[in-house]
């Protein structure tokens, strides 16, 4: 079955995890003992209403304060998807926590409070999902109950979110519209008859439309090399195979292939999963390769088409999202972890830092902050092998890591 | 395998998880409990490697508590696939005072196990433990991520974790450090079951319907050994067909009353179901916060 991943992103009150409480509830995806503990916990607060906040908020300081701190993951299932929900909370602090969700995820649905309509955080919301390039936006209307249902204010949100999308990079983006009421079930799985105005689909009728083939971005096949196989037994004595994912296409026996960085030509021999050989790898499929040649191959390796070369290069700029609180300064040494390949990298130059309201950029920067979004240039002290982000979603990104703590302080996307 | 459809986009990740561990670290073991999960960690790791043995060890945390069943399929387990297995023992950490065993109607030893699993991380100086804990079952679980850094004191700090982008795994850690891999992380629990029936993997007999003498406590189904599980002489012992849903020690794990007694009955009755995995973990059962204490201590 298909796994359909989701980011959800909408700030502080705006009912996202109402949202997402409704949508387990009206699939019956909540259990009993879970529901119980919810209407007792609704109960002991003194609530009118079931909150389904407590259904996702996983920590102790969540509960207490009533926000969402961390990405949770949230499970439910339909009889044609299994669908995973990367909860990421709004708050200005955590744009880090946005992109992380956003990084795995098809599909965004951004929430829009209808009595406060598109504010800083929904430009926020849009730019990450945007620079992410999440193929489909689900804009979700809410507490459509509290502005009685009226399509003047939802057509007025919309307007305005419309003028948002005129500025956007990535134009192939499939935005829909739906008016809700997560807290009172309104368009999220069951239609509703408060909004005849409104003819589209429920939120649930639309994840379910969505076509896997569109939402997967396709691309040139890459093969990283993860881990190389030598079984060194009787029975597998020359074995020698290369484990790895398959992004982006297929790869089959008998395709040319080069390896990077020796730049090798070679042709695949087999291709394995598990105790089967297979003619195709399929994208996103974790299969062990063996070639026709004895090549000299290693982790970090990798193996494309003869004919779909990628960018061999030491230095690249790329949109960067910073998310340590040391600031990153031109000039510092990061390791750059690039798929299953880490090198050393130098910061040559922030071009310029996207202003926090995303109304412009400031070029005269010299670092970065926390949750800061710029253009930076790097140097590395090996070649690796990439794509442009906006043709190649897993080829393009990077993670950076810190040297000295061994955190993950920032992602990028390279140009 | 040519159309996308067909592959499972979680098993997938998996292998390309257990692929991860074993070149990003030195010394990593698989922690086994003999439960549904940890087998099927064991298919996966199976898978990641083939034609080449798995490439590290197993581990199992022994609380001497566990269903008898449990412990036979563990040994034949092994055997048949040639594996290593170190066996640690909560009685030895128990002797040794390092904990006190709880007492009372709820004693168990499933705490415990946290001080006995860290002593052997140090012994052996494991830098990564793979575990079979899933986002699904517990809402503080739906926090962790797929490599989780625990300090020098098998801490989870829950508030400052590594953000995890794309499928990137940063393992990089500090000497004392290691780091929990959890490379079921996105499955449920009926993703579990239909692999399982999928792969055809064998499972212990106490997943299934069988005759077991118990007692009701709390609404829930206890086993009744007197050896292992306090019970009060009121609490009448009872026969009656049950199957385990999760199995972990026998003081912290109650039954569900089922007649689903092969494979095909018991992922139906998953997929029915209406009550959650760890609704029969007794030990969640203690606060709402339960799990994330036991987390942040070291506990998986």
């Amino acid at each position: 079955m298909e796994v359909l991943k989701i980011a959800t992103a909408g700030s502080v009150d705006d009912g996202k995890s109402t949202l997402i409480g409704r949508l387990l509830y009206d699939t019956k995806s909540l259990t009993s003992d879970k529901l119980e503990a919810i209407e007792n916990k609704s109960k002991q607060l003194g609530y009118d209403y079931l909150d389904f906040s407590l259904a996702t908020d996983g920590l102790v300081a969540e509960r207490e304060q009533g926000i969402t701190i961390d990405v949770a993951h949230i499970y439910f299932s339909t009889a044609n998807k299994s669908y995973i929900i990367a909860d990421t909370p709004g708050h200005v602090e955590y744009t880090r926590n946005m992109v992380t969700g956003a990084s795995t995820s098809q599909v965004a649905i951004v929430l829009i409070d209808a009595r406060k309509g598109v504010i800083e955080q929904t430009n926020r919301h849009f730019f990450i999902n945007n620079l992410l390039r999440i193929k489909t936006v689900i804009v979700a209307i809410n507490k459509m109950d509290l502005v009685d249902f009226s399509e003047e204010r939802y057509n007025e949100i919309k307007a305005d979110f419309e003028a948002l999308m005129s500025k956007r990079d990535y134009q192939d983006q499939k935005i829909t519209f739906i008016p809700v009421s997560a807290l009172k079930g309104d368009n999220v799985v069951n239609k509703s008859e408060k909004t005849p105005w409104y003819n589209g689909e429920t939120l649930l009728e639309n994840l379910e439309g969505l076509d896997n083939q569109d939402i997967f971005n396709a691309g040139i096949p890459r093969f990283p090399v993860q881990y190389v196989i030598r079984p060194k037994t009787d029975e597998f004595h020359d074995f020698r195979g290369y484990a790895g994912k398959v992004y982006g296409g297929e790869l089959s026996v008998g395709d040319d292939v080069v390896i990077l960085p020796s730049q090798t030509k070679s042709k695949i021999k087999e291709i394995h999963f598990y105790d089967k050989k297979v003619q195709t790898a399929s994208r996103r499929s974790s299969v062990l390769i063996t070639l026709e040649d004895d090549v000299n191959i290693s982790r970090g390796d990798m193996i494309v088409r003869a004919n779909d070369l990628p960018v061999v290069d030491k230095q690249f700029t790329a949109t960067i999202s910073w998310m340590d609180s040391q600031n990153l300064k031109t000039g510092n040494k990061y390791v750059v972890q690039h798929g299953v390949n880490k090198v050393m990298a130098k910061v040559e130059r922030i071009h310029h830092k996207i202003n926090p309201d995303y109304s412009g950029v400031d070029d005269t920067v010299e670092t970065l902050a926390i949750n800061d979004i710029a253009t930076v240039s790097f140097k590395l002290n090996k070649p690796i092998f990439y794509d442009a982000f906006k043709a190649h979603r897993t080829n393009g990104s990077f993670i950076i890591i810190d040297s000295k703590s061994n955190n993950t302080v920032g992602a990028g996307f390279i140009q | 395998m040519k159309d996308t459809s067909n592959i499972n986009p979680l098993e997938n990740e998996a292998i390309y998880i257990m692929r991860e561990v074993a070149a990003q670290f030195e010394k990593p073991v698989l922690l086994f409990s003999g439960g549904k999960d940890s087998i099927t960690l064991v298919r996966l790791a199976q898978k990641a490697f083939y034609p080449a043995k798995i490439p590290f060890p197993l581990m199992h945390i022994d609380t001497g508590h566990n269903f008898p069943e449990t412990i036979e399929f563990r040994d034949r387990l092994v055997k048949e696939l040639g594996l290593e297995l170190i066996v640690r023992n909560v009685q030895d950490s128990i002797d040794d005072g390092k904990v006190k065993e709880e007492s009372g109607r709820y004693a168990s030893r499933n705490q415990l196990q946290t001080t006995t699993l860290l002593d052997a991380i140090e012994e052996f100086k494991f830098d990564a433990c793979i575990g079979g804990a899933r986002r699904d079952e517990e809402k503080a679980r739906a926090k962790e991520r797929i490599f989780s850094v625990r300090d020098d004191f098998g801490q989870w700090d829950e508030r400052n974790q590594r953000p995890e982008l794309f499928d990137m795994l940063n393992g990089n850690i500090e000497l004392g450090q290691n780091v929990r891999v959890f490379p079921i992380s996105n499955w449920t629990e009926l993703d579990v079951w239909s692999y399982i029936q999928k792969e055809e993997i064998e499972i212990p007999s106490i997943y299934f319907a069988h005759t077991r003498a118990t007692f009701l406590r709390d609404g829930l189904i206890w086993s009744a050994d007197d050896a292992v599980v306090y019970r009060d002489e009121e609490e009448e012992v009872v026969e009656r067909i049950v199957r385990f849903r999760t199995v972990g020690d026998m003081s912290c794990t109650a039954a569900v009353l089922s007649e689903a007694s092969d494979i095909v009955s018991v992922v139906q009755e998953i997929r029915d179901s209406s009550i959650s995995e760890r609704g029969a973990r007794i030990d969640d059962k203690r606060s709402e916060a339960a799990m994330e204490k036991r987390k942040q201590q070291g506990y998986f």
